[in-house]
């Protein structure tokens, strides 16, 4: 029993590396790397070097102008006390709040009717997907003529419902819904996904249900959520990260070039205030620092959203 | 044929091209001017090709390089850029950027002073406009050389103020109860919504103009004192404000004023959706480009006192530190602001606008000597009595003009102003409170950035 247990116990770091070494005398093992190279060396250069190049910068005063100058953990301390951090951090949660939630259910909700689609459904997937591939500068003027609170086509269809519309671009309460509800809009690549899910559960496990008298809520919670979970979970870590990193759509619409009147609090999100500070008051020293936090964040987010996501998500194949 | 031919035929056709191709690229370099400086090469950024204002003073002031060729690519002054350009030590021989932001680089060393040009080029500094030169002088050097001033005047819809029943004379800024009253007269709504306005106090862009008005600079002379919170220039946000309160708020205000065509046929003033506003001295032109049948009347803005002020801003010509041909930048900047290429681009723009039968609103330069000699030698009254006052204020305003001094924490200064009246307009925090927190942010940054 004793000789079984040791040799399933995991390798320790040093037999790892023994073994990775190893490898080297297999030609495989070149090919592979040469295969792996080009992504290797890409990310390197333009993704490892850089961000270990602005963790140093976050040590310093560094304005691109001036030469950096070491300033120990000043950057971080700063951040404390800087009302903007907390407020730019808040918008991106209140907007993630909003739109991570619309984006999942809207697009699984038309990757449901596509998937019962007979015929036209490439056609429909194309439309759908459309807007995916929008230039965000486009979408945000789209933003502010859509949900213009005069004479927005948005409030002039809740207008026909006998809804008063609010001011969605000037209002700060409703800025960041109405950024969410114009980023479900785009929903086309989150759609997909779900679309691939859906196509590969078993029919025959819907099939069985039918015999045993499931109505439709019980197929859909019992069998279609579990099987598609993964597709569920990886879409929710992509959208709160891109919910995190906000940035073209609101900038264009309420900080870009000649929109004074428009630069509102209520749209400053984190993104948009590392790039301020970067290069509008040359502090990049400072915004290396807010990108290290905004990394930490997300890190942490999803790494919760990982050992939760666990509990629920349910893997084929997997012996656990 | 045989196949020996056939060869013979391939080799001399590819040979044959070969020598074309070679010639043009010989005929291209030859093509390189000659002069002192041919072969050198001037790279701009931020000018770009423009109108014709632009254009011409361009080709006179490459006439004046000597030869040596101009890298001009398309696009204004990007930060984002010049300081990529600034890192990867590929900086430019000359940059076109807002004055306000010439005083923020020249404190962190990015610019560097232009005592020699102007001393080697013999520059007469004098010609220039002193508010404009303040603009662009820190600690006592001269950083850059200042193209427009852009005045801001009040353009009055006349159709719209006999529409309301009011005269023309009651959008005086200089009596502030009463033209709260020709707002309220002015204004329409409908339901909620905007349907005109009356006086857009066109903030928070033209905050230190209302500033002004009441009697306070927002920053002391040196640039390194704000005073964002003085007593007067909250009174000043609380009365610009309630200008847009009369509407029903800054939600309705904006949104209506969103839907305008701003610069097409059917501007706001061609559609008569709004009775008075000031306004940079340009905006004349698009209503002569693209509406020359509207009637308005030129204003000017007043103080409380009751004298004329205008707010005077713009670009200005600027030597970046580490510029491979600075001789060559400074010889531009002569030419470019120099009256004679200003009058040379005047005149085409007259010419042009006369063949079109459309009113010349003139060109309101930093250079005083410019403005005479276009006033003077181009200008002419084209019978409509409506631009043709404008201009006749326009080119009088310009000596009441000022700016925002030169400042090395200017760009967070307006950054913490404009935050601070766009969470007023939002209805966050009231003028006081928000100008008490503009004050310590744009203090603290001045305080951080100065050497």
């Amino acid at each position: 029993m004793a000789s079984v247990a040791s040799s399933t116990t995991a390798p320790g770091f040093r037999e790892k590396a023994r073994r990775w070494a190893a490898g080297f005398r297999e030609r495989e093992t070149w090919a592979a790397y040469a295969f792996l190279a080009p992504w290797l060396i890409g990310f390197v250069i333009f993704t490892a070097i850089p961000m270990g190049w602005s963790a140093w910068l976050s040590l310093t005063d560094y304005s691109v102008i001036q030469d950096a100058k070491y300033v120990g953990l000043d950057n971080y301390r700063f951040m404390l006390d800087d009302p903007k951090v907390r407020l730019a951090l808040t918008n991106n949660l209140t907007f993630a709040m909003f739109s991570v939630p619309g984006v999942l259910i809207v697009a699984l909700g038309l990757a449901m009717i596509l998937n019962r689609v007979k015929w036209g459904g490439g056609f429909f997937r194309t439309v759908f997907y459309l807007p995916n591939i929008t230039p965000p500068v486009a979408v945000a003027i789209l933003y502010l003529l859509l949900f213009n609170g005069s004479v927005g086509v948005v409030n002039r269809g809740l207008e026909l419902i006998h809804v008063p519309g609010p001011f969605w671009t000037t209002d700060p309460t409703w800025i960041k819904p109405g950024l969410a509800l114009m980023n479900v809009w785009s929903v086309g690549g989150t759609m997909v996904i779900f679309l691939a899910a859906l196509k590969s559960v078993p029919p025959h496990l819907y099939e069985a249900a039918a015999i045993d008298g499931a109505s439709a809520w019980r197929r859909f919670r019992d069998i279609t959520l579990p099987m598609i979970s993964p597709a569920i979970f990886f879409n929710l870590i992509i959208q709160t990260i891109y919910a995190f990193t906000l940035f073209a759509e609101a900038y264009t619409a309420f900080f870009g070039a000649g929109t004074k009147s428009n630069q509102t609090e209520a749209a400053l999100f984190y993104g948009i205030y590392i790039f301020q500070e970067a290069f509008v008051n040359f502090r990049m020293g400072y915004a290396s620092a807010l990108a290290w936090l905004l990394f930490v964040i997300i890190m942490v987010i999803t790494a919760v959203q990982v050992k939760v996501g666990n509990r629920f998500v349910f893997y084929e194949g997997d012996r656990r | 044929m045989s196949s020996r031919w056939k060869r013979s035929g391939v080799l001399l056709t590819v040979a044959g091209l070969c020598v074309v191709i070679w010639a043009s690229f010989a005929a291209a370099q030859a093509d390189v001017k000659a002069g002192p400086n041919a072969g050198a090469t001037l790279k701009i950024m931020g000018f770009g090709p423009g109108d014709e204002i632009a254009n011409i003073r361009a080709s006179e002031a490459e006439a004046a390089l000597g030869g040596a060729a101009v890298s001009n690519p398309r696009g204004g002054f990007s930060d984002q850029t010049f300081l990529a350009a600034l890192a990867a030590k590929d900086v430019p021989d000359l940059v076109y950027m807002d004055r306000q932001k010439v005083a923020s680089y020249a404190a962190r060393g990015a610019l560097v002073p232009l005592g020699n040009c102007i001393k080697q080029q013999s520059i007469d500094t004098s010609q220039y406009r002193l508010a404009a030169l303040n603009e662009v002088r820190y600690k006592g050097q001269t950083y850059a050389i200042p193209e427009f001033t852009n005045p801001r005047t009040i353009i009055v819809n006349d159709k719209v103020a006999a529409d309301a029943g009011v005269t023309v004379a009651a959008f005086n800024t200089n009596d502030w109860a009463a033209l709260r009253a020709t707002n309220k007269k002015v204004l329409k709504t409908d339901g909620g919504k905007v349907t005109r306005i009356g006086f857009d106090p066109k903030i928070p862009e033209f905050f230190p103009m209302w500033a002004k008005a009441n009697g306070v600079n927002l920053l002391s002379a040196d640039g390194l004192k704000a005073h964002l919170n003085d007593p007067k220039s909250v009174a000043a946000l609380t009365y610009a404000y309630s200008l847009i309160q009369d509407h029903g708020g800054w939600g309705p205000f904006k949104s209506f004023r969103d839907t305008w065509d701003f610069f097409g046929a059917g501007n706001q003033v061609a559609k008569n959706q709004i009775g008075a506003w000031p306004m940079e001295s340009f905006y004349y032109n698009v209503l002569a480009q693209n509406s020359p049948q509207v009637n308005i009347t030129a204003l000017p803005f007043k103080n409380r006192k009751g004298g004329p002020i205008t707010l005077i801003t713009g670009n200005g010509w600027a030597i970046p530190k580490g510029a491979k041909n600075p001789g060559l930048a400074c010889r531009w900047i002569k030419a470019v602001t120099a009256p004679a290429s200003w009058v040379k681009a005047a005149k085409a723009r007259f010419d042009a606008q006369k063949r079109l039968n459309r009113p010349f609103t003139g060109v309101y330069t930093a250079n005083k000597a410019a403005d005479t000699k276009i006033y003077e030698d181009i200008y002419q009254k084209m019978g409509r009595a409506d631009f043709d006052n404008a201009v006749s204020l326009l080119v009088s305003i310009n000596r009441y003009g000022f700016t925002l001094p030169a400042s090395p924490g200017g760009a967070e200064f307006n950054t913490a102003m404009q935050d601070a009246i766009n969470r007023v307009l939002a209805g966050t925090q009231s003028p006081k409170a928000a100008l008490d927190q503009a004050q310590k942010e744009a203090q603290a940054a001045i305080d951080r950035n100065k050497r």
